[in-house]
This record gives structure tokens, C-alpha cells and sequence, in this order.
């Protein structure tokens, strides 16, 4: 008879759903249509396999990070469970390196302590002490890079922030979170084309993601689009054009908000330069990053455009 | 057979909502009560609505039906918004080619809720 266990207690499962049998225990698990679908009982397995039915209807990067449906849970064998809002685990990890990208922007390099899993576009959490902590995307390839690389943009009066850009420097050591956040380039439909969308630092995880996917063979378009105030707002920029020159099928644009745009540079805000240049985004991926002003008008945009709600992923921070 | 295999199933539902959540989200007539929530959840609601339209599976009751809208019904939402989505769902069914005699079935369904969305 498979076991559930959630927050250090056992519970005999039975015959029934992981649902059933954590709520008539007394654990507060949200649910409405039970019936695999409306995936307001998404929870995650922290130890343990879940049987394929559990992950039905959710978005890839969802399932490939352990998610499952409560209601339509039958576990087979014993598994540990945790709904998603539970806190990650933290790690130390020492700085290898601390770069200015821009005079408001910096790079910073980190060796964890432990194997850290954790895949290109997805977040981390940085304290500055026990209670103050921020999140910050991986610009990082797995693959490709020895270290996790992060952008921190200057924010005024930026607790974190104004700290890392005051005091940080190599061979101090941090305390950070395990990686988090479904915004990833998930394998599988390599013809598929891509746009990403992204405002200031929001271009780490779309670095990231593009990289991995290029490392990973895709083989449909890849076309990226970078918003900043002026072009003095760009970073990363001989990389990503290196990046355009080896590969064809991935194109790179920055987009100039406020004044005039030089040759190569597309202008206004960039969700409305990017649609303008592809206004049918029937059976596209997307990825939108960064002002969540931005993020959540191209979602919508984006949508009307023809992409799918599935196919549409976003960090709006 | 029934309705919900007749129409198509999971795939006819996921071709099914992300046209009628387009539609939705364009109605200037209901999409105010959509301002501000969460699209990924709110698309996940509204194909587990379309899956209960199209007679596949769901535990949905009355009473479920009647709290998960209580709070649009304190912001005004009357019968002429329950018209408007009822219209959006047969169009959308006609887009894709559902033959008329299992859209009116599906309508039905979706239109036996009227009473707990609207909490009358």
C-alpha cells in the first residue's frame, strides 16, 4: 500500500487520490475541479515517482520540475510531497567573479558548495541576511558555463542590491536558494520557432534560454528582442552578435524606448517592436522577461497574436 | 457515444480554449471581470469549464459554481455577461467545425449553470 508523506508525517493513501487523502487528513490542499483539468491542486513530489496520469495536461517545464496533479494521483509506490509555494532549500556558494556589464548593471559569478540542478532562465534567491533576499535569474547554460552567472541591475535604494554593488567582491561566500521557476527551454519540437522578449536585466534569462537552445540543436527561428531606454541601455551585445553570426536561425534586436534609433535598432516599446515585425505568432513559443508592465501587456499581445497560453512563458520581475 | 467523444475529447478541448479565451479577453463587454488575474490559471479554469460543456469529466457542483463567481456577482455580473460568453462558446465550436446538433447539446450544459454563476 503506497504512503504519502507531506511535512513529516505518513498517510496511508489506499485506493484513493493524493488529494482525498491529504484533505481528509486535514491538509490544507487547494483544489476545484477535481478532476485533472483546472490544475488548482498542482503539488510537487519531493521524493518518489508519480504515475505519467498525475502530469496529463501540464506545461512541460512544469512536469520536467516534479509538479503533478493531487486529484488525479494514484501513487503506485511511496512518495514525498510538497505543495509549491513551500520554501526551496538553501546553499552557500562562494563569488568567482564580479564584472561591471554596465555602469548600473553587474555580473556576478557564483560556485555553489553542492551540485546545484537547475536549468538556463530559472531563478535563484540571494540573502543578504536570514530575511532579506531577492530573486535573480541564471544567465547560465548548465552545459556550457562552470559557474552560475546572475545579472543584478542597480535599484534605488535597492536593499540587495545596493549591498552586492557596495561590498561584494571574488572569494566572498553567499547564501543562496535552489534554482526555481517554470520560464525554460524544455526540449522537444525542435522545428518550433521562438520569440523572446525581454527590458534590462531580463535579458539573463533570455541569454540563457537562447544559448540552450541553440546547445540543444533547435532548429526553427530564434528571435530575440531587447528593450532598454537608450542604446546606451544594451549589454551582452558583441555576444549576442557573435551568437547571430554562428548561428543562422537566431536573430538579435535591440530596441530603443526614448529618442532616436540608429541603424539596427528597432524603436518604441520592444513587445510592440516585436509583434510589428511578427504579427502572426500562430504555433510559436514565447518567453517574455523583466518589467512585469511589459511582461503582462505581451502576454496578452502575444496571445491575441496567435500563441498558445501553453506555449507562452513568463518572469516578470 | 458520448457528447465529449463525439466532439473531439482532450484534444477538442485544448484546440477549443485558447480560441475561447481569445475571445474573451477581446469582449469589451466581460473582460473587465478578468482584469488583473492570473492568465495561466484563468486559461487552466476555463478548459476545465469547456471540458464540463462538452460533457467530459468534472466534479463540479452547484454550490462550486455559485462561490467560485460570488465575487464577480458583487461586481454586476447579470445575465446579459452569462449571453455573452454562451455566444462565445458557440462560436468558437462552430470555428472549429462541431456539428450544430452537438453545439446545442454542449450549450445546454453550460447553459444549466446560469442560475448558481449568477447566484439567483
Amino acid at each position: 500500500m503506497a504512503k504519502v508523506i507531506y511535512g513529516g508525517q505518513s498517510y496511508e493513501c489506499g485506493t484513493d487520490s493524493v488529494l482525498d487523502c491529504l484533505t481528509a487528513q486535514g491538509v490544507p490542499v487547494p483544489s476545484s475541479c477535481r478532476s485533472g483539468i483546472c490544475q488548482t491542486c498542482l503539488m510537487r513530489t519531493v521524493n518518489g515517482e508519480v504515475p505519467e496520469k498525475a502530469k496529463a495536461g501540464l506545461k512541460p517545464t512544469l512536469a520536467m520540475q516534479n509538479y503533478f496533479l493531487a486529484c488525479s494521483c494514484f501513487p503506485e509506490s511511496d512518495i514525498e510531497v510538497a505543495l509549491p509555494e513551500a520554501g526551496v532549500n538553501r546553499l552557500s556558494a562562494e563569488v568567482v567573479s564580479v564584472e561591471r556589464l554596465k555602469p548600473d548593471i553587474l555580473g556576478i559569478k557564483l560556485s555553489p558548495s553542492k551540485i546545484f540542478e537547475y536549468r538556463a532562465g530559472q531563478f535563484l534567491n540571494l540573502y543578504k541576511d536570514k530575511t532579506t533576499a531577492r530573486s535573480y535569474s541564471l544567465a547560465s547554460v548548465p552545459r556550457l558555463d562552470e559557474s552560475l552567472a546572475i545579472h543584478v541591475r542597480k535599484v534605488p535604494n535597492g536593499l540587495v542590491s545596493g549591498w552586492l554593488f557596495e561590498n561584494l567582491k571574488a572569494g566572498d561566500r553567499i547564501e543562496i536558494s535552489e534554482a526555481a521557476g517554470d520560464c525554460f527551454y524544455a526540449p522537444g519540437n525542435p522545428d518550433q520557432n521562438i520569440i523572446l522578449i525581454g527590458t534590462g536585466t531580463g535579458l539573463a534569462p533570455l541569454y540563457g534560454i537562447v544559448r540552450d537552445a541553440l546547445q540543444s540543436g533547435h532548429r526553427g527561428r530564434l528571435s530575440l528582442y531587447h528593450g532598454g531606454y537608450d542604446v546606451y541601455g544594451f549589454y551582452l551585445v558583441e555576444e549576442l552578435k557573435e551568437l547571430e553570426s554562428r548561428y543562422p536561425n537566431f536573430s538579435y534586436r535591440p530596441c530603443v524606448s526614448e529618442g532616436d534609433a540608429p541603424e539596427g535598432y528597432a524603436k518604441g516599446m520592444v513587445h510592440e517592436a516585436a509583434l510589428a515585425e511578427h504579427p502572426d505568432l500562430s504555433g510559436w513559443r514565447v518567453f517574455l522577461c523583466g518589467n512585469p508592465l511589459m511582461v503582462n501587456a505581451a502576454k496578452k499581445q502575444t496571445f491575441f497574436a496567435g500563441a498558445s497560453m501553453r506555449e507562452i512563458f513568463a518572469d516578470p520581475f | 457515444m458520448s457528447l465529449y467523444t463525439d466532439i473531439g475529447g482532450d484534444a477538442a478541448v485544448n484546440a477549443a480554449v485558447d480560441i475561447f479565451y481569445r475571445k474573451v479577453l477581446k469582449d469589451d463587454r466581460i473582460n473587465r471581470f478578468f482584469e488583473g488575474v492570473d492568465m495561466d490559471k484563468q486559461a487552466a479554469k476555463q478548459k476545465a469549464f469547456l471540458t464540463m460543456a462538452f460533457g467530459g469529466p468534472h466534479n463540479y457542483t452547484g454550490e462550486d459554481m455559485r462561490k467560485g463567481h460570488a465575487h464577480l456577482v458583487a461586481k454586476g455580473l447579470n445575465d446579459s455577461h452569462f449571453d455573452a460568453v454562451m455566444e462565445h462558446i458557440g462560436s468558437t465550436l462552430t470555428e472549429l467545425k462541431v456539428p450544430a446538433n452537438l453545439i446545442a447539446q454542449a450549450a445546454a450544459i453550460a447553459e444549466s449553470t446560469r442560475k448558481d454563476v449568477l447566484g439567483k
